[in-house]
């Protein structure tokens, strides 16, 4: 066997979805293996969740995950709402909506600003961050919080959104649109770009089916899969909009994909608020009895995919199972088909495409070579090769 | 396709191997099964019916080990779960992870965490605790404190 290289990214930071360490063999630059170990950080949530009551697993699933606060309640919802058959009313409907729709602008812009930092592009990173604020500050505006908004209860909501709100929210979002345009030209008109993410990181089809990978990842490579339109929940229904899929499957068509779902999700919350305004104010919550005994099966869609929950109740107010996935457990694993032969600078873009909290494992990558146990490379430097190579990119393109 | 005729087939196909079936309501099914025909039942919903393999729970009640298989269909927004019970003592069941690799973590999650086993997994190594956990000891069995933990 011919000497490799052992490239471990990661392990943990506490803020991620999933800590893990990621182990890239590499022959040279061309990644031959990768293998990984997970759970750095398991906080055995499903098993403290059975600690608690109802009311209080909100909270506890709502700090899964930093970026997506709102998916996870979303789906414990549904999941507890399904299983004591509560229908909720339609204003909590549209404010539910509305809060996942601006969580997945949110995301997007995130990952939008990251992808722009691994390619070298750090003015996207800047711009893409600083037009994400304004959209933390409309949940500061609705629920007091920037994140982890505790917005969802059995049976609606917990706060309003009140009349006077809209047009500021309405305002934001015209803004947002604005710099959506100017990011998706940015990023689609630069062949730089182009050259940089296109047949890069290939997923197929029959991977995706293979792996049940889900959300952006799916949809870019033609699995048009999306919870809200095939098992609708929440105000979904009552609004008028489409997947987003391409068909090639790279690192391109995922950032394509994400930059698209960005117009839709400033469609669905419009519409939101404009049936928020035939809805009686106040009328967020219905009142909920005791939940049954039962199973019930809640999901939702994340910005990175469906997110499950399994509840199983034996008739006490504290779940007697809760099971979890969040949608980068099955992503993650595609990464053994996306890395494969490419090159260590091309490997991190194919990671980074699926955006597992990939801002939070990076910072921690330190390279060793096998043999010596000598330190060579670490996060920076790994991040400065793939900035490298666009850099001679540009200049190819004299740019 | 519609639910009525997924269910028809089903018990077309199945109909020694089916315990029971509940309709939960218009997009839930769960049916429940004998544990030895999770194999051909699976690779029927995943190669034929177009089912995606969302996740497994496992369980530990008072009947044994219980495992909710979840599979999806997409086009219907169908959820299905297929139940099987275990033996109390020595739960196992045939992996599926040959079929796809999709359920390969959750059979070493489950495996770990209740110590069930999954014949003929291709790697069922440990997912969480890789190399700083005591053989032998489930974290998510009923019987499970914490004090007994030796690391």
């Amino acid at each position: 066997m011919s000497k490799k290289t052992l490239i471990p990214i990661g392990p943990y930071h506490p803020l991620q979805e999933e800590p893990e360490l990621f182990k890239l063999y590499c022959d040279g630059e061309i990644v031959k293996d990768i293998k990984w170990e997970t759970g750095y950080n398991h906080r055995g949530i499903e098993k403290l969740s059975e600690s608690k009551t109802y009311e209080q697993v909100f909270f506890l699933v709502e700090r899964i995950c930093g970026i997506c606060s709102t998916s996870h309640p979303f789906a414990f919802a549904n999941a507890v709402e399904e299983l004591a058959d509560i229908e909720i009313t339609n204003r909590a409907k549209y404010i539910r909506s509305i809060i996942g729709e601006l969580e997945r602008i949110h995301s997007h812009l995130l990952w939008v600003g990251l992808a722009g930092h691994f390619l070298g592009y750090n003015t996207v990173f800047m711009w893409a961050w600083k037009y994400r604020e304004p959209v933390l500050d409309l949940f500061e505006m609705i629920s007091g919080n920037r994140n982890s908004y505790a917005m969802f209860k059995i049976g609606g909501v917990r706060r309003d959104i009140e009349e006077s709100k809209i047009p500021v929210i309405q305002k934001v979002l015209g803004d947002v649109k604005k710099k959506t345009d100017l990011l998706v030209g940015a990023v689609m008109d630069d062949p730089v770009i182009h050259a940089r993410t296109k047949g890069v990181g290939i997923l197929t089809k029959q991977d995706i089916i293979d792996y049940g990978a889900v959300g952006p990842t799916a949809r870019a490579s033609g699995v048009a899969i999306d919870v809200r339109m095939d098992d609708p929940y929440a105000a979904y229904p009552l609004v008028n909009w489409k997947v987003i899929s391409a068909e090639a499957g790279d690192v391109f068509a995922k950032a394509q994909v994400r930059l698209l779902e960005m117009y839709e999700s400033i469609s669905i919350i419009n519409q939101c608020l404009e049936g928020l305004k035939k809805e009686k104010e106040g009328e967020i919550t219905v009142k909920v009895k005791e939940i049954p005994e039962g199973i019930g099966n809640g999901r939702a869609e994340a910005p990175r995919g469906e997110v499950f929950h399994f509840v199983q109740s034996d008739g006490s107010n504290s779940p007697a199972r809760h099971k979890i996935r969040a949608p980068s457990y099955v992503n993650i694993a595609t990464f053994k088909k996306s890395c494969i032969g490419q090159t260590i600078s091309d490997a991190t873009l194919s990671l980074a495409a699926v955006d597992p909290c990939y801002c939070c494992t990076e910072r921690m990558a330190v390279a060793y070579d096998v043999h010596s146990g000598e330190k060579i490379m670490n996060a920076s430097e790994l991040i400065s090769k793939s900035a490298e190579r666009t850099n001679e990119l540009k200049k190819k393109f004299s740019i | 396709m519609n639910k009525e005729l997924i269910i028809e087939n089903f018990k077309k196909n199945f109909k020694s191997d089916i315990l029971e079936i509940a309709e939960k309501n218009q997009r839930r099914i769960i049916i429940r099964i004998r544990s030895e025909s999770i194999l051909s039942i699976a690779a029927w919903l995943y190669k034929e019916a177009g089912f995606r393999f969302i996740i497994a729970t496992a369980l530990h009640t008072k009947k044994g080990f219980e495992i909710h298989y979840h599979f999806s269909l997409d086009s219907l927004g169908l959820i299905l779960n297929i139940h099987v019970i275990l033996d109390k003592v020595n739960p196992e069941i045939e992996s599926l992870s040959n079929m796809f690799n999709a359920s390969n973590w959750i059979e070493r999650e489950m495996h770990e965490l209740f110590g069930i086993n999954f014949l003929n997994h291709p790697n069922q190594e440990k997912l969480i605790s890789e190399g700083n956990w005591a053989e032998g000891v489930y974290p998510y069995r009923k019987e499970f404190k914490s004090d007994e933990v030796k690391r």
